[in-house]
């Protein structure tokens, strides 16, 4: 409620933010939530099978993650943990960057911060948006990031997309069950994936939740302190002025 | 208690301070919420001192660990998230507060005779606050820290002769490395905060000595009770200090809803690509500095014609330098017989209100990407921020001011 009141007295200044923080392509929306426990442990889990083989979290530690998503410790342990690390480390990588950067062109970056660096629509379109292109070292290319040096990793679970798929539209809605269409993006498949375009769009959205997690892991803790800050300091100024009242009466 | 206080009073005058400053500092009874600004800035500067130091003792001032120990501070350390959060958010609202207190001054003539020192006591805290927050932009090591400290030092490499050596001396390497750093971070955290504090006691004893203007603008030492107490005075404390809090409670309000809710702002006050670590090979697509710089970041920009064979970015130096430095002689440009706008002529209400218009305007045109429209508004904005004060002298000896009443109003 006080954070819906707050962004109503802040939505006058946004078109001044808006423009700072400029344009590009156009994305799909993601709206993260930190407090969709599943969510964030699909994610996690997607995130340790499909990234960490080239993608650090270097700033966060396991055992956070375990915590916060609710994991029991021997769980993620036996699961989620595949190399001798401690459950208390860094979750670093062992890939050498000098050699990333032959394979790639250059090292895969840490991902810890990715969802404040690019933010979540841009994630969210990324990952959804690679499509065939023989002309490119892995054979694929992506329609958000152009030219990147990255594979597509998840081409078993999504398929290939033949032509550029179309990031940034507005779905569909099928006029007959209100559904949302979101196999939209891609026209033409080269090959079929597990998952079905829906079944990998959630997918997704899980894997960039997890992201906006990290990159904010205090958000959901952060913003229900601030509720009772915010409550707290409302009293005091209620006795503030009170006393300001009861001082002033003799001022004329 | 008492016992105590008389053999501290006898060896240190506690009691006269305290009368001077605080129990029999008779202050105007008419001052508005405008009069917030100066304790929010105290406020604040307490805020940035005390976290600043629990921040100090987690961070690690080297190239290659610098973004790491920020990141640790913000996920293992106790409350680390919460200390940096304030102390990011206390970097902006310093300015927004000594903007205001800055605007103050302006509307009321707070900084005529007899107040010129207090004016160039606040310059100074001003400048040094500048320095003090580029120096702390650069100590997370992200990408828009590192170049944006580039393009700032290098600003020196514009003066003619001496100024490649100049910028070399400031970075202490050719480029702005781990050298820089360290040497930012001691100026940031010992150098700097001493001036400032420094500075602080000076602005205030200044203004103890002559006492504070008002929104009448009318000096109320001229009308005395029979034991020599201003009748329009009141102590300050405990009229102000309790009026004060309520001015903390509004601005603790929103202090807190930008630390707790949106601690970023959109990008104003923690900058997106300050969250990749500083990368000496990558120069980020759009290099902006902070808001608070932007207005001066505008002018320096506005500038694109050589000049008497010197280059445009020499001059864009001299006007952004110059726009903060006329600043600093303002007292002497308002030739107006009265203080307050409320008894200025026309001419002064519209050219402060221009003024700020352009500061405003400038400051956006500062954050977002040049292109040609863009540039010629700044040219206009900066050439508009430069008549308030060139024009001053001309406009307050012209215009028909009013009235001036004998005591204070509400």
């Amino acid at each position: 409620m006080i954070k819906k009141l707050i962004l109503g007295l802040l939505i006058t200044v946004l078109p001044v933010f808006a423009s700072a923080a400029g344009g590009g392509v156009a994305l799909d929306n993601m709206t993260p939530d930190h407090t969709n426990k599943a969510s964030l442990q699909r994610g996690v889990a997607l995130f340790t099978n499909y990234c960490m083989g080239c993608h650090s979290m270097e700033y966060a530690r396991y055992k956070r993650v375990a915590d916060d998503l609710e994991i029991p410790v021997e769980l993620y342990e036996e699961n989620l943990l595949f190399t001798s690390a401690k459950i208390g480390e860094l979750m670093t990588i062992a890939m050498d960057k000098d050699q990333s950067a032959n394979w790639f062109g250059s090292p895969p970056p840490d991902l810890t911060l990715e969802s404040r660096l690019r933010g979540e629509d841009w994630i969210f379109s990324y990952l959804r948006a690679f499509y065939k292109d023989e002309s490119r070292p892995f054979g694929v290319n992506n329609a958000v990031f152009e030219n990147v040096g990255m594979p597509h990793v998840m081409i078993d679970l999504q398929g290939l997309c033949a032509v550029k798929p179309e990031i940034g539209h507005t779905a569909s809605i099928d006029p007959l069950s209100g559904n949302v269409k979101n196999d939209g993006t891609c026209p033409e498949w080269e090959s079929e994936g597990s998952m079905t375009p829906v079944e990998f769009d959630r997918a997704m959205y899980d894997l960039t939740n997890f992201l906006s997690y990290m990159g904010d892991p205090v958000k959901v803790e952060r913003e229900r302190l601030g509720v009772f800050v915010l409550i707290f300091i409302a009293i005091f100024f209620v006795f503030a002025f009170l006393l300001n009242r009861e001082y002033w009466k003799d001022v004329h | 208690m008492q016992k105590l206080i008389s053999w501290i009073d006898q060896r240190l005058p506690i009691v006269e301070a305290y009368n001077k400053h605080l129990g029999q500092y008779y202050a105007p009874k008419n001052f508005n919420m405008w009069y917030f600004f100066g304790s929010l800035a105290l406020l604040v500067l307490v805020n940035q001192l005390v976290t600043g130091i629990w921040l100090t003792m987690s961070y690690n001032p080297s190239a290659e660990s610098a973004f790491a120990s920020v990141e640790y501070i913000m996920r293992d350390v106790q409350w680390g998230w919460l200390l940096r959060y304030m102390h990011s958010t206390g970097a902006s609202a310093f300015f927004v507060v000594v903007y205001l207190h800055m605007f103050r001054g302006l509307m009321y003539g707070s900084y005529q005779k007899p107040r010129e020192l207090i004016w160039i006591f606040g310059m100074l805290i001003y400048l040094m606050l500048m320095a003090e927050a580029f120096m702390g932009y650069l100590l997370p090591w992200g990408q828009m820290s590192y170049w944006g400290a580039q393009v700032i030092v290098n600003l020196f490499g514009a003066i003619p002769v001496i100024g490649e050596d100049l910028s070399l001396w400031i970075r202490g390497d050719y480029l702005i490395s781990g050298i820089t750093l360290n040497r930012f971070f001691a100026l940031h955290v010992v150098a700097l905060p001493i001036v400032l504090l420094g500075l602080v006691v000076l602005h205030i004893l200044a203004l103890h000595e002559v006492g504070s203007n008002n929104p009448d603008g009318i000096d109320i030492k001229k009308n005395k009770d029979e034991h020599g107490i201003p009748k329009d005075g009141i102590p300050f404390h405990p009229y102000y200090t309790v009026h004060d809090l309520i001015g903390v409670g509004v601005f603790l309000f929103v202090f807190c809803v930008v630390v707790f809710f949106f601690p970023e702002m959109g990008g104003l006050f923690l900058e997106k690509p300050n969250f990749e670590p500083a990368n000496s090979l990558k120069t980020p697509e759009h290099i902006a500095p902070v808001w608070y710089f932007t207005p001066f970041y505008a002018m320096l920009r506005a500038v694109t014609v050589d000049l008497f064979g010197l280059p445009a970015k020499f001059w864009g130096v001299v006007v952004m330098g110059g726009a903060i430095a006329i600043l600093f002689v303002l007292p002497w440009l308002d030739k107006s017989p009265v203080r307050s706008i409320r008894y200025k002529g026309r001419l002064s209400k519209i050219a402060l209100a221009c003024l700020v218009v352009s500061f405003i305007i400038l400051g956006y045109l500062g954050i977002v990407p040049a292109t040609e429209g863009r540039t010629t508004l700044a040219q206009i904005l900066t050439t508009l921020y430069f008549l308030y004060f060139i024009l001053m002298p001309f406009y307050t000896r012209m215009e028909q001011t009013k009235p001036v009443p004998e005591r204070v109003t509400g």
